[in-house]
């Protein structure tokens, strides 16, 4: 499978009523920012809770640097693999900086308590993400795009090669979303952090993402570079919709949504 | 010294404190310098103090206050760590032994032991801990599997499912006690003991027998305080992390289902003591699990020692049983805390 660092091969995958994951195969590739987009209920994020392991597919398998995920023990891959799930504070009140330093976990013994490198990795989380002026502060008193970055931090703090992000700008206003996103940009081109985030904001994935993996109902419907993937006729087939496309900020493609496709509406 | 050294420092204190305080007080009053003389006495090469002490004074404080002292220090510590082992396992501050059900579960297997016969002498050494164990270990798993909600546990389900399974081993408890087969045990005062919770009347033979798995357990769960925090996060976030959380998972049942049973096994039933300690552990050192487990139990001997003080000096000479105590203290605090935090609405 070419020269990518995590694939998905011929996975099938679900829950224990129904499948979700028919057949998918994708990979992210070594460098690269890629978005992963497709309409509610399309799978997008039970293919990140398979490649993250979370999920075991009933049929295929998930590779990681080659190796098949599920012979790889758990410490080993969250060394290589770091991932930013769906926001949900936690209920005790530990601060931003316990928090980050969690991601050393990975890197650490029962026994270990963290040693230089650790807290230098926990500096350097603190410092790319703009969050060490936080860094006393309970997560449970931190506004929504502090909280995400704050994850995002913990992730960075596991110095793992690989990043995977499921909506991470889901609820925050539009100045937090271009916040975020030139974040995991600087961390995709200066930090040489494959990158893999999931997206229900085509423009924002449009502007930021190198490559686009579209899905609809479990399956990979297309891909390949934005301009290629967001079409007003897929977009419009894919989110049973009316849609104009025109070019945004970096010419890159920017899809708005003008009407629905009445009678269409699946759900 | 730092703020941190500080409050360990006064935890330190309150716990000599206490300890000094259930030494002196009770039926009859001990002088602390008596308590002193006795305890001196034992050491080796202070023999000579021994024909000071009189003989009622070596009684009280050897037979009677100091294996009283050391079980109320075992069972309190051991439920306060409990506690706080299952408010991470539930991902859940509202979570304690008392309030979910599992030391009634605890109850009912120690009463289930006795009742058939096994006695706590030195043949029987170690089987009403076990027993009270696996009643534990089953509440948990029960209570565990009936209020996960799609990977959560949300607080108004754990604690209906807790109320509800603490009803059912209570009652069983209760049921076997009141029909067991021994006569003599067919009477209302062993249930008053078992469902009000006391440490009165125990004696080395009952420190002896929970030392061991309070030991074990209480040392194993240390070494699990990062795996804790993690598990805070929730468990796809210690996934990520790289836990092996299922495994986790399962070891923290056995160890707080452990921890649970022995205090269970020789006291009966003291509530809010694995609820209070670690909420006030948390406001006073933080969430780090590495800090928190160790500071909860050593608060947690100390909280049931004051309040075993408070429990025989009260109605003097009649002894309150300790878990009414507790209850007392820690019913309006549960409730304060439901009251203040908004997110616990159901």
């Amino acid at each position: 499978m070419g020269d990518g660092v995590l694939a998905a091969v011929n996975v099938t995958c679900g829950y224990e009523e129904r499948e979700v994951l028919d057949d998918v195969g994708m990979e992210l590739r070594r460098g690269e920012f890629l978005g992963l987009i497709g309409p509610n209920g399309s799978g997008k994020t039970t293919l990140l809770r398979a490649l993250t392991g979370q999920l075991r597919p009933s049929a295929g398998e998930i590779m990681l640097d080659g190796v098949p995920m599920r012979q790889q023990a758990r410490r080993e891959v969250a060394r290589r693999l770091a991932v930013v799930p769906q926001m949900s504070v936690p209920p005790f009140e530990f601060t931003v900086e316990e928090i980050v330093a969690m991601g050393r976990s990975p890197h650490l013994g029962r026994l270990q308590s963290e040693g230089a490198d650790d807290r230098t990795a926990v500096d350097r989380a603190l410092a790319l993400t703009h969050t060490r002026r936080l860094a006393g502060r309970p997560v449970t008193e931190l506004s929504g795009g502090e909280f995400q970055r704050t994850v995002i931090a913990r992730a960075l703090a596991q110095e793992a090669r690989l990043m995977l992000l499921d909506e991470p700008v889901a609820h925050l206003d539009i100045g937090h979303q271009v916040e975020i996103f030139e974040l995991l940009r600087r961390l995709n081109r200066d930090e040489g952090r494959s990158i893999l985030c999931v997206s229900h904001d085509l423009n924002l994935a449009s502007r930021y993402c190198d490559r686009l993996i579209a899905m609809e109902e479990g399956r990979v419907v297309a891909e390949g570079s934005p301009g290629e993937v967001l079409t007003a006729e897929r977009m419009g087939a894919l989110y049973r919709c009316t849609v104009q496309v025109d070019t945004g900020p970096g010419g890159r493609p920017r899809v708005t949504a003008v009407g629905s496709a009445a009678g269409e509406q699946g759900s | 010294m730092t703020r941190r050294g500080l409050l360990w420092a006064a935890l330190v204190l309150a716990l000599l404190a206490s300890a000094a305080l259930s030494m002196s007080f009770g039926a009859a009053y001990v002088e602390p310098s008596a308590v002193a003389l006795a305890l001196l006495s034992r050491l080796p090469g202070m023999e000579a103090l021994d024909p000071q002490l009189s003989s009622a004074h070596e009684i009280i404080v050897f037979e009677l206050r100091l294996p009283r002292l050391m079980l109320a220090l075992l069972v309190g510590s051991s439920l306060a760590v409990a506690g706080v082992v299952m408010q991470a396992f539930f991902q859940n501050p509202m979570a304690a032994p008392s309030i979910i059900g599992i030391s009634a579960g605890a109850s009912l297997g120690a009463t289930l032991a006795i009742v058939a016969g096994v006695s706590i002498g030195v043949a029987g050494l170690g089987a009403v801990p076990l027993a009270a164990f696996l009643g534990a270990l089953l509440a948990t798993a029960l209570v565990y599997v009936l209020s996960r909600r799609g990977g959560r546990t949300p607080v108004g389900v754990l604690l209906l499912t807790g109320i509800a399974m603490g009803a059912l081993m209570s009652a069983l408890a209760a049921l076997v006690l009141v029909t067991g087969q021994d006569p003599a045990r067919r009477d209302l005062d062993q249930v008053v003991y078992w469902m009000l919770g006391s440490v009165a009347g125990r004696s080395w033979t009952h420190v002896g027998l929970i030392a061991p798995y309070v030991g074990i357990a209480g040392g194993l769960t240390y070494l699990f305080g990062r795996d804790l925090n993690l598990l805070t996060l929730g468990d796809e976030t210690a996934h990520y992390l790289g836990m092996n959380v299922e495994q986790v998972r399962l070891t923290l049942l056995a160890l707080s289902s452990l921890l649970t049973a022995a205090a269970v096994a020789v006291s009966g039933l003291i509530g809010f003591i694995g609820l209070v300690v670690p909420h006030l552990m948390r406001i006073m050192i933080g969430p780090d699990h590495r800090a928190l487990l160790p500071a909860s139990a050593i608060a947690g001997g100390t909280l049931l020692v004051l309040a075993d003080v408070v429990a025989r000096t009260l109605a003097a000479p009649t002894e309150i049983p300790v878990g009414i105590i507790t209850s007392l203290l820690g019913a309006p605090f549960f409730l304060y805390l439901l009251h203040r935090r908004r997110e616990y609405a159901m």
